[in-house]
């Protein structure tokens, strides 16, 4: 490629300027618009500081957030760790906004920023607006509008409610809150023209089959409606998404702690998508900004030298440590979604006998970034580890499943990277991703409404998991001082429905002074 | 695509977060701060620094899955040697070596750094000096301002509308200027007389009668203003000097020959906390250092704390040099005096007598607030100075008795300094408080 047309290398050494940032954006912009074809929001590159960067760290990423104490625990946690030198910061934080917000680190190198330009710019972005879990549940024109009013609405209850209240409620709340997403689309509340559509059917199905001897037949006592049920059905019971089942039913809440609870439960519903993806969302990125920038390196764009940096910071990157290495830490999500990634590129450029056989669909298709962006719009990382995940690269990263069984002495051995075990890994692996099965299943199941109001959950315990009892202690305590009566909640047995353990708890009186 | 630059933008934005976290945690960060002061050097005593506090004291609980027991499985990199079907020993702390260990979550103790004004805001929370009540004015000191009636000139953000208005109509009605209403009359009634169709015999007359009426009004008007510059009057704002309490803190350090480098470490490190609050907390607190042998000098600040001189012991020594300032520059009438004192307790027992009429009789009847700390051995600790007493704490045992602004304490041990100084200087209402 680099023939008499080369181009100047947009930068030499590693200072940038505005200038030059425009340069690279609009560079790389005709490789990721054109050539890759990723659909993007309008982008807004922001530069910041070290200290911006950790005062966006301690407030989750978002450029505005309400003021909350746990804030400043983070807050004073990532500054100490980066004052010591002990972790560094990132290089940017992208927010999934329309337009999308990139926070670029003003310490960053010109490569740096040509790598996390092409990394959260493009890759992140492309992402949040094709992936369906972000597409199906987050609203990314409003959230920004969004988090500016939840700020002033939680401002102005300070004042007008008191710090203490406030902080009380959002102590709480934060405590459910990730009991506080909905997992499934709701069912919509009909419309009462559809209803009465549907009623003139039904009278017209019961006018069709009318025949006047079913007046005849006898009929014996009619048994009642169980009661229990319609109680439950008047409360939209069971209920997962306990957030909402305060905000919609909680007896004793005033309504501006309803509110609150809303704007906690719909920051939890937005971060959920994010929590379910992480790993296809990096990979994605990760993806993107190899190829952008080995493009410009083959176009001439930038240097030899700074090619060299990228890759190192690349490999850094996407390093994975084996289990024994001492610091295994879990999969490293970069790692992980570029692995898979990059071999689903391999498998569409040059497959094995065995990737034909595995993946029918994909194999030798010649264009990888199609599959691909087909990949990053209709899967979360749960249904992507379980459907992408190869012979090859198990084998490539010795992937084995251990089974540490209650009973047993010992930690078995249950797969290995051999023919009987690529499926079990990639099983097992896939579940490891499935963030319902990481969480307990927790559900409100009843009101004792005739009694004393005493709210019921239950926990579906699985494979004998129960729940971290003092933790739930903690949080039943904030339930019920939210629920405003005892509240009970009992961990069964997903098979057997046999009680493991069971947690009470009453409201303290003196909770709001 | 935009590019912001954001890093001229004010930080600071996570300070709110900090200080709740803070105010949160306070009762854990308070008693770290107290413990971190015994390790400080005397130098770096108001410096920022970590401090470690129970991390559940601030943990955020959240309802999850155990970290141990049940049927787990889990997938991991990097096998060597494993065969389907090997068995591996369990290692400690169950399978879960997962990404919590790494977060650090399973830690006890949460550590963060201060600022100096944090440190010394919950380090010196709660202190006062007590009984601070001869007030003075003192010239030149002003504190804030107040309304001061209203003035004919000033600043047009200070102009009072109701007050001018007030005073434009008032003239207005003394010059008789006419209305617009009795400008209006007169256009009606010449519209009037101008309508008819068929004019009346003295029509002309009367026409010609009111327009020359109307000029004059009209006149009147023009010459008598709305709103005149004399009508003007503007809020006025005078400064008010804040009658001020002076005080003054006598620190005097025994230095002689038997004080141990143990003793005066003690000592020092208690009067270092007292010179951090008194300038922290306080504008107008003169501050004296006496040290003594057997003969006192009044010192600076530098000598007092880092000289090396020795000698005998005279405690009275000390508190003629206290009188002897006081004379001359302490007007006890205008000035709230504080004293405190610190000794080994080691004094000449013919000087006993002495030092307790001095103190008794001249020192107590003009101050408001004497402590008097003694230092022991560290070897001594809790076993014998509980029971052995001094020369000096003998001496000084019936003056206690007799005066209610006179306390005495002992300390032996560094980490007793910070503990017998927030005693000493509670603030009267938080220490009943706490008692009750």
């Amino acid at each position: 490629m680099k023939g008499a047309l080369a181009p100047a290398p947009l930068f030499t050494g590693s200072d940038w300027d505005f200038a030059l940032i425009n340069r690279i954006y609009e560079t790389i912009e005709p490789i990721a618009l054109q050539e890759m074809r990723l659909d993007i929001y309008p982008n807004q590159i922001e530069v910041i500081s070290a200290e911006q960067m950790l005062d966006a760290y301690s407030s989750i990423g978002m450029p505005l957030f309400y003021k909350h104490w746990s804030f400043g625990k983070q807050f004073v946690t990532n500054e100490m760790l980066y004052r010591k030198g002990l972790r560094g910061l990132a290089y940017e934080l992208v927010i999934n906004s329309n337009p999308c917000i990139n926070y670029l680190m003003q310490e960053n190198s010109a490569t740096m920023q040509t790598l996390v330009i092409a990394h959260a710019a493009f890759g992140h972005n492309h992402f949040f607006k094709n992936n369906y879990v972000f597409r199906q549940w987050t609203d990314a024109d409003g959230i920004l509008d969004y988090l500016e009013f939840a700020k002033r609405y939680i401002a102005s209850c300070e004042e007008r409610h008191g710090q203490l209240a406030v902080e009380r409620v959002l102590d709480a709340a934060h405590a459910l809150m990730n009991q506080g997403v909905h997992r499934y689309p709701r069912v919509r509340p009909r419309d009462l023209k559809a209803e009465a559509a549907r009623e003139a059917e039904r009278q017209a199905y019961r006018d069709r089959i009318y025949d006047d001897l079913w007046r005849t037949v006898p009929t014996g006592g009619r048994a009642d409606t169980v009661p229990s049920d319609q109680r439950r059905a008047a409360l939209g019971l069971p209920q997962e998404n306990i957030l909402y089942f305060l905000e919609k039913s909680g007896p004793r809440l005033e309504s501006w702690q309803r509110e609150i609870l809303r704007i906690v439960r719909l920051i939890a519903q937005y971060f959920y998508p994010q929590r379910q993806t992480k790993t296809m969302n990096e990979g994605a990125a990760t993806f993107t900004h190899y190829r952008i920038m080995t493009a410009l390196h083959e176009r001439g764009w930038i240097t030899d030298g700074a090619f060299m940096e990228f890759i190192q910071s690349h490999t850094g990157v996407v390093y994975q440590p084996s289990f024994d290495s001492g610091h295994f830490g879990g999969f490293n999500p970069y790692a992980l979604g570029f692995g898979i990634m990059s071999d689903v590129e391999r498998i569409c450029i040059d497959p094995t006998e065995e990737d034909r056989e595995w993946f029918g669909d994909i194999a030798g298709s010649g264009d990888p970034v199609e599959v691909l962006k087909d990949i990053w719009a209709n899967y979360r990382d749960e249904s992507f580890v379980s459907q992408y995940l190869s012979p090859h690269l198990i084998r490539q990263w010795r992937l084995f499943k251990i089974l540490d069984h209650e009973g047993e002495a010992d930690v078995r051995v249950d797969a290995i990277h051999d023919e009987r075990g690529y499926r079990r890994i990639r099983r097992a692996l896939s579940r490891e991703y499935d963030i319902a099965r990481q969480e307990p299943d927790i559900q409100v199941v009843d009101v004792d409404l005739a009694g004393d109001r005493t709210l019921m959950l239950e926990n579906t315990v699985s494979d004998g998991v129960v729940l971290e009892s003092s933790d739930a202690n903690l949080v039943l305590q904030n339930l019920a001082n939210l629920w405003g009566y005892e509240v009970a909640l009992s961990e069964v047995d997903a098979d057997s429905r046999k009680e493991l353990q069971s947690h009470r708890c009453q409201p303290q009186d003196d909770w709001m002074r | 695509m935009h590019i912001v630059d954001r890093r001229l933008n004010p930080g600071g934005k996570s300070l709110v977060n900090r200080q709740r976290f803070l105010r949160r945690a306070r009762a854990y960060v308070s008693q770290a701060v107290r413990d971190s002061l015994k390790d400080r050097s005397i130098k770096d005593l108001d410096k920022e620094g970590e401090i470690t506090i129970r991390r559940d004291a601030i943990h955020e609980p959240t309802l999850r899955r155990a970290a141990k027991g049940g049927n787990r499985e889990q997938v991991l990199p990097g096998n060597r040697e494993f065969l389907e079907g090997d068995r591996i020993k369990r290692p400690d702390g169950g399978s879960d070596g997962g990404s919590r260990a790494g977060e650090g979550e399973d830690e006890d103790d949460f550590r963060f750094a201060l600022s100096r004004e944090e440190f010394l805001d919950l380090f010196l929370d709660d202190l006062e000096l007590p009984d601070m009540a001869k007030k003075r004015l003192i010239a030149g000191k002003i504190e804030g301002i107040r309304r001061a009636g209203y003035s004919t000139a000033g600043n047009p953000s200070n102009l009072s509308v109701p007050r001018t208005m007030q005073r434009a109509l008032s003239r207005r009605l003394a010059l008789r200027r006419p209305s617009s209403g009795d400008l209006g009359r007169l256009d009606d009634a010449i519209a009037e007389i101008e309508a008819r169709d068929i004019a009346g015999p003295d029509d002309a007359a009367t026409l010609a009668r009111l327009r020359d009426e109307r000029a004059l009004v009209i006149r009147r008007r023009n010459l008598i203003a709305y709103i005149d510059p004399v009508d003007l009057r503007y809020r006025r704002f005078e400064p008010v000097p804040r009658p001020v309490a002076q005080a003054v803190m006598f620190c005097l350090m025994d230095v002689s020959g038997s004080m141990t480098a143990h003793m005066k470490d003690l000592a020092k490190r208690f009067f270092a906390l007292l010179h951090l609050f008194l300038s922290r907390c306080y504008e107008h607190v003169d501050v004296v250092f006496i040290h003594h042998t057997d003969r006192a000098a009044e010192v600076d600040e530098q000598t007092f704390f880092y000289s090396t001189v020795t000698g005998g012991t005279l405690v009275s020594s000390a508190l003629d040099k206290l009188l002897e300032v006081i004379r001359d520059r302490y007007n006890p009438t205008d000035w709230n005096i504080y004293v405190a004192q610190a000794s080994d307790g080691d004094t000449l027992a013919s000087d006993n007598a002495r030092v307790v009429s001095l103190m008794e009789d001249e020192v107590l009847p003009i101050a408001q607030y004497v402590a008097y700390l003694e230092v022991g051995r560290e070897e001594f600790a809790s076993v014998e100075s509980a029971t052995a007493t001094t020369g000096l704490w003998d001496a000084y045992a019936p003056v206690m008795v007799a005066n209610p602004h006179f306390a005495m304490r002992k300390v032996t041990h560094r980490r007793e300094i910070y503990p017998v100084f927030r005693e000493l200087f509670q603030r009267r209402g938080v220490s009943e408080r706490a008692r009750s």
